[in-house]
């Protein structure tokens, strides 16, 4: 119920139809530029310039939608806190459970051999030859 | 209406007589408050399915590129990265817009124009689900990514892709085989001799690298043609690839690293079961929306709301949930075809 007062219905709809045509463009355009950036800036930018710019432009469009759209922006404060301040906690979420699978990533086959004497693990190249050391891989293949 | 203004309506809302301890605190209606704390739990559910895919993403050594993945559409469009699920964005902001609209009818009691933007909605998220009904078809019967499933990886080694000739100079041993494949094309049904290389005493069969698209693409030419065809044939570090697959076969590709042939192996499962369990439950919250979106649109039909006189709260409920399902859409996206 948030709308400006004292302006007549056909007034108060003129300004609808304002803020619909105005979040199409903004959702259409943040839109395509991620996309854009997918298709033609991928090979040109660095990696992390990339994802950061795509996270950045995704936040954008969820702040315009929960704000504008859905009105947040005009509720009581106090009640937009008890939506927004619980969703904080995802932020430790995130890091905290890719860091985690990073982890995994880099610990994945790393079995260390503890008896004395014993050689330090071969470096993982990949799936294929991480159970093998480069005599058994080529033995595996059959070559020479 | 007994006059023509909003702050009338606003005074006929009668906000007052709902709440019965003094000032309201947060000046707004049960329902629309609950709705709120839903969508909050909602997003908590679907952030853990997504953080789920992070870090899982985050724990393998090779990952599916999403422009080759995703890169079909319908009425035979390939290798056209993204384009579908672009088109598929537009519709579901498209929808988000006509659900605004819908709510903003509501508040001015406007019964038609609250009935024509819901039905509008109503086709917007019919559309939204039937390019997701394409995509998994395509995704399962063409591409064969299922939950057990996944021919897309992403290369784990620096490595050159060999042609069948180079590959029997580094392993003299293999023997040269043909196999025979049906094709289908556009001028017909076919069958082809597929060549490839067998390794006896490992009992592993190398064949060059091309993907399906092969077979529909190049309709029955030669393997070689499209070899030759691809200027670059050597692959790095996050290079996109994809084992051949045809008729529910996977043919291993070759390539040569450090001077020892190799094959390529399939994709993390967890691509394929992520991707349909995590865009499911999305389309699941669609089809729920729909449905709900039905029956809000009748009652309003029906005059049911108008009476209740209070800015048709409950049309703007079922934006919020339509919002909300445009929202999770952001993140998946973000997810599963940008990044």
């Amino acid at each position: 119920m948030g709308h400006s007062h004292g302006l007549s219905v056909e007034d108060q709809r003129k300004e609808d139809i304002k803020i619909g045509v105005k979040g199409f463009w903004i959702l259409l355009i943040v839109t395509f530029a991620e996309v854009g950036i997918a298709l033609f800036l991928k090979d040109i930018l660095p990696d992390a310039v990339v994802r950061l710019s795509m996270i950045t432009l995704s936040l954008y469009k969820a702040y315009y939608i929960v704000s504008i759209f859905m009105h947040l922006g005009a509720e009581v404060g106090g009640m937009a806190t008890t939506v927004i301040f619980p969703m904080t906690l995802l932020i430790w979420g995130v890091i905290a459970f890719l860091w985690e699978g990073d982890y995994a990533r880099q610990n994945r086959n790393y079995v260390k051999d503890a008896r004395p004497g014993a050689e330090a693990p071969a470096k993982e190249v990949s799936k294929k030859t991480s159970m093998l050391s480069n005599d058994e891989l080529s033995r595996e293949l059959s070559f020479q | 209406m007994a006059t023509d203004t909003v702050h009338e309506i606003e005074n006929e809302i009668g906000m007052e007589e709902l709440w019965d301890g003094g000032d309201s605190p947060f000046r707004s209606e049960y329902g629309k408050l609950m709705m709120w704390y839903f969508l909050l739990s909602d997003a908590f559910t679907f952030a853990g399915f997504l953080i789920a895919y992070g870090s899982l993403r985050f724990s393998m050594d090779a990952w599916p590129i999403p422009d080759h993945v995703f890169s079909t559409a319908p009425f035979g469009i390939e290798g056209a990265p993204l384009i579908f699920v672009t088109f598929m964005t537009f519709v579901l902001i498209v929808s988000s817009v006509t659900v605004l609209r819908a709510v903003q009818e509501g508040k001015l009691e406007n019964v038609h124009g609250v009935v024509k933007w819901m039905f509008l909605t109503i086709i917007g998220g019919g559309m939204f689900l039937g390019c997701q009904a394409w995509e998994w078809t395509n995704l399962i019967v063409a591409e064969g990514v299922t939950i057990y499933n996944n021919p897309f990886s992403s290369a784990l080694d620096n490595g050159e892709y060999i042609t069948l000739a180079e590959a029997k100079k580094l392993n003299p041993n293999l023997e040269e085989k043909t196999m025979m494949i049906s094709i289908h094309t556009d001028a017909g049904h076919g069958e082809e001799a597929l060549p490839y290389l067998y390794d006896a005493a490992n009992d592993q069969k190398y064949f060059e690298k091309f993907d399906h698209h092969y077979f529909t693409r190049h309709e029955g030419k030669a393997t070689e043609t499209l070899v030759q065809s691809k200027k670059k044939n050597t692959f790095e570090i996050g290079d996109p690839y994809l084992i051949a697959y045809h008729d529910g076969e996977y043919f291993p590709g070759a390539y040569k690293t450090a001077g020892t042939l190799l094959v390529e192996e399939m994709g993390p499962t967890a691509f394929g079961t992520l991707f349909f369990f995590i865009t499911g439950f999305h389309g699941f919250h669609v089809l729920s929306g729909l449905i709900i979106l039905l029956v809000i649109a009748l009652n309003s039909w029906s005059g049911f709301y108008r009476v209740r006189n209070n800015g048709h709260l409950m049309v703007e409920k079922v934006g919020l949930y339509w919002h909300f399902v445009d929202l999770v859409w952001v993140f998946v996206f973000l997810a599963f075809y940008l990044l």
